[in-house]
């Protein structure tokens, strides 16, 4: 019939399950190339200006790290509810909670803060959260609402809640009535790892999330049952494996680690409490998961390869005066990118006409 | 509330309710097909970018609603290639779908931020619009609004009174059985999915050059996502759209005139009304499964591999 038809693998292919994610790559510059060049720029100078010279200096290489670590949080947490088809898409709003949560310890004990501040508002911030993602997990489980729409709902609660607080009960006293809190004083304030650079403790924590949830997910028997709901819904409930339960400890779970990054970016890079503490983190989290394939070594490269969208969103905006969301737009076609070209794992490409089957052949 | 008031806010809440009403309108037929497009926030941001630069261009509304509805479309037929051809997962390919109208939508639309613009005229019937309270809402909106309550009923009418409406319906409910019969699966979907396309860009169209009017970026703050929970709230039947989109138009407007007289809570805890209203909602729809069950189409966000 058609001159170019899909013709079903028996078999994954091998070769582009880790192919795909590249061709998605560079399809995504060759269209960043022709967006530039139609909207009137060098496109050689304008990929250069947003991709690569972000990261020809140190100071580039650390924010690119420190960029990559609420993306690599949220994003390993995201990825194992997906497994287990439960779409949490809420993670910017649990980002936010735990930076309202775990922030506002900080403010709370300004100025009295010792050694146990910090743990405090590390706790503080993932169970702002974990609390978050319950929502979403209780309607779920106990009403049947669809934890996509409720997730993403209460981002909208998420970001007016740390407007008001901002604009009221966090803001600087001595702060000319500027929508901002105090600056965070140094107990409050996640040390910085390497000198020179922003890179800081919540790097490690990332680090950590990562190899949790790969054990989690490979080596332990909810891992197991997450995998198994995800692929089958219909054997996991015949092997009696509690959906509730997936759909509860991926919730907590992603959202402890989303409220986790929320208090490292007010505690880290940040150092208060803005109107807006991340630039979309937890949103792109999303496609940080798709990219890493699910698989937490993935996602820490998926990751770094977002940050250098952000930076160059940046860089973008200063050198070429183009909106920050041109981040949204590569990140946006990268992903569509990724999820076209997967088609190549379970298909072949065949061009030309199909080869009419002779009747009768198969008596 | 007074009597003279009454008239200007059930006004108000019919323009707040018309983005919602094209919006979850196409979104319904898209899904009575069996797709799931969760990017209506991004085709209508990019409806209301490119509405708004068709109608500063041209100084005519009439092509801006035409402009948008276009962009919408050519949004949703980049997702019906990657869902419909490619087999993409759907959940995942609409959030990209919306992550990309954002993004696009600003980067278009970066000339336009704060250009003012005239408005939509409202229509004036003599005698009718000047009737006491009623008049105004009823007979005094913008053409736009009418044509989103004209909807409501040609939806219903081609979904359950006409052939090709079964037949779409067939497609959502079995795909394989549709196929078996010989129907065109991917088309009749692809079809449906740009449908959902337009009026989406519409429903943006309608925000950038007759609500507000004006461009902002990421203006149509999170009424894309209302609009598919709406859909879920009617139970996929059109009549109940109408009902779901005023009731959020009025808790929009209940938000609105509360911080105008100076209500003593803080705005931005208002504002989060419209949102909590949905999850509340959502919550007392989606407890009943056997009803989600019963009229939801069965095939919803599967996919539909021809052999």
């Amino acid at each position: 019939m058609s001159f170019i038809r899909l013709e079903p693998r028996g078999q994954a292919s091998p070769l582009w399950v880790y192919g795909a994610p590249l061709l998605a790559v560079a399809l995504t510059l060759v269209s960043g190339f022709l967006l530039f060049w139609a909207m009137g720029f060098n496109p050689v100078a304008a990929l250069h200006a947003f991709f690569v010279a972000p990261l020809t200096s140190a100071r580039g290489i650390g924010e690119l790290v420190v960029k990559a670590t609420p993306l690599t949080l949220c994003a390993v947490g995201l990825a194992v509810g997906f497994r287990a088809n439960v779409w949490n898409i809420g993670a910017e709003g649990q980002l936010t909670l735990g930076a309202v949560t775990g922030g506002g310890l900080a403010l709370a004990f300004y100025g009295e803060g010792g050694w146990w501040l910090l743990p405090l508002m590390v706790a503080g911030g993932i169970a702002g959260g974990m609390a978050w993602a319950a929502i979403p997990a209780f309607l779920r489980t106990r009403f049947n609402a669809s934890e996509i729409l409720t997730s993403l709902m209460l981002t909208y609660v998420a970001l007016l809640l740390l407007s008001y607080l901002v604009h009221g009960p966090y803001r600087d006293p001595d702060g000319f009535a500027f929508p901002e809190s105090r600056l965070f004083e140094e107990a409050a304030t996640l040390p910085v790892l390497v000198s020179g650079t922003r890179i800081h403790l919540g790097a490690l924590f990332a680090l950590a999330a990562v190899a949790g949830c790969w054990v989690l997910v490979a080596r332990t028997f909810v891992g197991f049952q997450i995998r198994v709901i995800g692929l089958t819904p219909a054997a996991a409930g015949y092997a009696g494996f509690k959906e509730k339960k997936i759909i509860w400890l991926t919730l907590l779970l992603s959202g402890g680690l989303s409220g986790l990054a929320g208090l490292g970016e007010v505690a880290g890079p940040i150092g208060q409490i803005v109107p807006s503490v991340s630039p979309g983190y937890g949103f792109t989290a999303i496609i940080v998961a798709f990219l890493g394939r699910l698989h937490p070594v993935g996602i820490v490269l998926a990751a770094l390869l977002m940050a250098l969208s952000f930076i160059g969103g940046e860089a973008a905006q200063i050198g070429l005066g183009l909106p920050k969301a041109i981040t949204g737009v590569f990140q946006g076609m990268l992903l569509f990118f990724l999820l076209g070209s997967d088609v190549l794992i379970r298909y072949r490409v065949r061009v030309g006409a199909r080869k009419t089957v002779s009747q009768g052949a198969t008596a | 509330m007074s009597i003279e008031v009454a008239g200007p806010v059930i006004a108000a809440m019919m323009t707040a309710a018309t983005p919602l009403l094209f919006a979850a309108l196409g979104e319904l037929v898209v899904e009575k097909s069996g797709v799931l497009n969760l990017g209506v926030e991004g085709m209508m941001l990019g409806g209301a970018v490119v509405g708004f630069a068709a109608a500063v261009l041209t100084g005519s509304s009439a092509v801006g609603f035409v402009a948008g509805a276009l962009a919408g479309l050519l949004l949703a037929a980049l997702f019906g290639v990657l869902t419909l051809g490619l087999f993409t997962n759907q959940v995942a390919t609409g959030l990209a779908l919306t992550l990309f109208g954002v993004g696009l939508s600003s980067l278009v639309g970066q000339g336009y931020v704060g250009h003012p613009i005239a408005d939509v005229p409202e229509l004036h019937i003599p005698v009718l619009t000047d009737l006491p309270i009623i008049g105004q809402p009823l007979f005094g909106q913008s053409l736009p609004v009418y044509l989103a309550l004209a909807a409501v009923p040609a939806v219903h009418w081609f979904l359950f009174r006409t052939r090709a409406g079964l037949v779409l319906r067939a497609v959502g409910e079995n795909h394989t059985a549709a196929h078996a019969l010989g129907y065109k699966v991917i088309r009749i979907r692809f079809l449906a999915v740009l449908f959902g396309g337009a009026m989406s860009g519409l429903g943006g169209a309608y925000l950038s050059l007759d609500y507000t009017p004006m461009w902002a970026e990421g203006m149509t703050a999170g009424r894309g996502w209302i609009a598919l929970a709406l859909v879920v709230f009617a139970t996929w039947k059109p009549g109940r759209v109408l009902a779901g989109a005023w009731l959020f138009g009025g808790v929009t407007i209940l938000q609105l005139h509360a911080q105008g007289v100076g209500f003593a809570v803080p705005s931005q805890l208002l504002s989060m009304l419209p949102y909590l209203a949905t999850v509340l909602v959502l919550v007392l729809i989606s407890r009943d499964v056997t009803r989600i069950r019963l009229n939801a189409p069965a095939s919803l966000g599967k996919i539909f591999y021809p052999d």
